[in-house]
């Protein structure tokens, strides 16, 4: 980890730690969802920004996760997290290797549709079988204990926003921890191959469809973990949570704070949770607004806050191209450029008008 | 058997709205590319404008019998919103395709608050009954006129959007950028403009689609949002980018629905994804698509 990178991560780690002593305990709760949806994003995020391969489904392992807490908390009476969080975890990457193996067969928008059918799929199975799922009320997560406390001196918000803020904190610097050493990984320098050319990769040795299914799997386990604490906190798990409005809402997610850095899905996690909260105080017509932040950022600024963020430090620090080899890629992309507009047409335009 | 009859007819009433807004996605995709999930937003948006164009119509006492044509003439007239939405999708032509969906994803979201705005969050229905056609009926089984004149107006549109791609000259000329962009470029056909048409005509395919059902169904919020799902699942089935896939599908998703929703109403939408996921595995490019996957 380069030093800046290091000293940023140790800094908003410790200005999230000292959120609980500046905010009220209610605001402070509010957060809960977001550490569990950046559990998730860096989970996803390795299938989409690292790997290239863009889900519209990924919502489902989110609701394995939190159906699995409901099941194993609720129905099996397991009442230690930690041992749900690992169940949750082992049983949507168990679901997601058969689930893997036949959409990784395909990329792009065909990926991306079978993993949308795969979602409805489940989705639909939530709602309908309403026996074993409870249909559209969901099912209950009751309260757990967190490192073998039972902390019942504490009231809900003051458990959210006490030992179980600093629990979710710790558990988001473990699996940034994780998915740093796994990009960072020769695992990691594979994916990264396959998806700037997968074909060159396959001719290099690589094993394509095999570390695109690892991936697939990793990032399952990850959506689960966040799956689960998102249940946690509601103290449900409901089916609206596997529907495909969400499965792009944590593309939204990801793709606004940067789908090309490792801490963009955290920042945009926490980005858009503050958002959305504030939003949805100020105006009924919060969903227009997201909807055109998200309009802007694909169109004028696609590597998202992280991006916006590191264009401004590197203009701050007086170094208009950081090193030589962004310099080389930059004059790289500026040749691809040029060969795409020839072979496009576009640079011939009097002929063609 | 009058039973079956009645299932059957609400199957291809609804394939025939399916099949409007596949076509819509169809054409899209197979000119342009983009994977459209804003059409559900286009669907819903018919819907309402339908709605509201009927409701003036009724207040100024035009003839209750205008209901048909005035609902196609809100589709078209509303559909037009596609020219300013075609503007604003141009700046990602050409960039990764998960951006195009994404900026899609975003007008969907967008439309969703612009639908509360207009027309409040609960859920609208058009006054005068759609009953003024009459009813057929046989034996015991029954059947409004209203659904059978817009499986004919599906009818149409189908014959026509076909007979338009197929025999004239613009119909070559849209087809031969789908085929290759830049060699039609090349020979002199301004792709901008092409790219214009193409989305506003998916467009007005879809909205007009909304404005159709509304006689027998309500707008609501969340009609965009369930409706992309099942086009999308027509398109899938049929095959991305062809017209005849968009029917086949249509005719697929619509009879499936009717069928298990009386016969076994916990596998109406499963069945669905399952049909969807076995036609991507087995055939990913449709039934009658050409891309290999």
């Amino acid at each position: 980890m380069k030093a800046s990178t290091a000293v940023f991560a140790l800094l908003a780690t410790a200005a999230l730690a000292l959120l609980p002593l500046a905010e009220p305990p209610y605001y402070v709760s509010l957060m809960i969802p977001f550490f569990g949806y950046a559990i998730a994003l860096l989970g996803f995020n390795l299938l989409f920004g690292y790997t290239g391969l863009l889900s519209f489904g990924h919502a489902m392992f989110v609701g394995v996760g939190a159906y699995g807490a409901a099941v194993m908390a609720g129905v099996l009476g397991v009442r230690q997290f930690e041992v749900v969080l690992v169940g949750a975890a082992l049983a949507a990457m168990i679901v997601a290797v058969p689930i893997g193996f036949l959409c990784i067969r395909y990329i792009g928008i065909f990926f991306g549709m079978l993993t949308l059918a795969f979602g409805m799929l489940f989705h639909s199975f939530l709602f309908k079988f309403y026996h074993l799922t409870g249909g559209d009320s969901g099912m209950r997560v009751p309260r757990m204990n967190i490192l073998g406390l039972e902390l019942a001196q504490y009231n809900k918000i003051e458990l959210l926003a006490g030992p179980f803020y600093y629990y979710c904190l710790a558990l988001l610097v473990l699996c940034g921890l994780v998915m740093w050493r796994i990009v960072h990984s020769p695992f990691g320098l594979h994916l990264k191959a396959i998806r700037d050319n997968a074909r060159k990769a396959e001719y290099l040795g690589v094993h394509v469809r095999r570390f695109r299914l690892a991936a697939f799997v990793i990032s399952a386990g990850f959506c689960a973990v966040g799956g689960a604490i998102l249940a946690f906190r509601i103290g449900l798990a409901d089916p609206e949570l596997v529907y495909w409005t969400q499965s792009g809402q944590l593309v939204f997610m990801t793709v606004l704070g940067g789908f090309s850095n490792l801490f963009g899905p955290i920042v945009g996690a926490l980005a858009f949770t503050v958002l959305q909260d504030q939003l949805q105080s100020l105006t009924q017509y919060w969903r227009f607004v997201l909807g055109a932040i998200l309009a802007v950022i694909v169109i004028g600024f696609p590597r998202g806050i992280m991006g916006i963020a590191e264009d401004l430090w590197r203009r701050a620090s007086q170094r208009p191209i950081a090193d030589a080899r962004t310099k080389d890629q930059v004059l790289n992309n500026q040749q691809v450029l040029n060969n795409q507009q020839v072979l496009d047409g576009r640079v011939s335009r009097g002929g063609a008008a | 058997m009058s039973a079956y009859a009645n299932i059957l007819l609400g199957g291809v009433f609804h394939a025939a709205v399916l099949f409007l807004v596949a076509a819509g996605l169809q054409l899209v995709f197979g000119v342009q590319k983009i994977v459209n999930l804003a059409c559900g937003s286009f669907y819903a948006l018919g819907a309402y404008f339908g709605i509201t164009l009927i409701g003036y119509a009724n207040q100024y006492g035009l003839s209750p019998w205008l209901l048909l044509p005035g609902l196609l003439v809100a589709g078209l007239v509303v559909g037009l919103v596609g020219l300013p939405i075609e503007r604003l999708l141009r700046s990602v032509y050409g960039r990764d395709e998960s951006f195009q969906l994404l900026l899609t994803f975003a007008l969907l979201l967008m439309f969703q608050d612009v639908f509360r705005f207009f027309w409040g969050p609960n859920p609208r229905t058009l006054d005068s009954g759609y009953l003024i056609y009459g009813t057929i009926s046989a034996g015991d089984l029954s059947v409004p006129v209203y659904n059978l004149l817009v499986i004919a107006a599906a009818i149409l549109a189908a014959i026509g959007v076909g007979g338009f791609l197929q025999r004239t000259n613009y119909g070559r000329i849209l087809r031969a950028t789908a085929e290759n962009r830049a060699m039609a470029e090349a020979l002199g056909v301004d792709v901008r403009r092409v790219y214009a048409l193409v989305f506003t005509a998916g467009t007005i395919l879809g909205t007009t689609a909304g404005a159709l059902i509304v006689p027998t169904a309500a707008a609501s919020l969340d009609m965009a949002i369930e409706f992309v799902i099942e086009a999308f699942a027509v398109v899938v089935i049929g095959g991305l980018g062809s017209m005849r896939g968009a029917l086949a599908g249509a005719l697929v998703v619509g009879l499936i629905r009717a069928v298990s929703i009386t016969v076994f109403p916990e596998l109406e939408v499963l069945s669905i994804y399952v049909i969807v996921i076995a036609v991507l595995l087995i055939r990913p490019a449709g039934l009658f698509g050409t891309q290999t996957g």
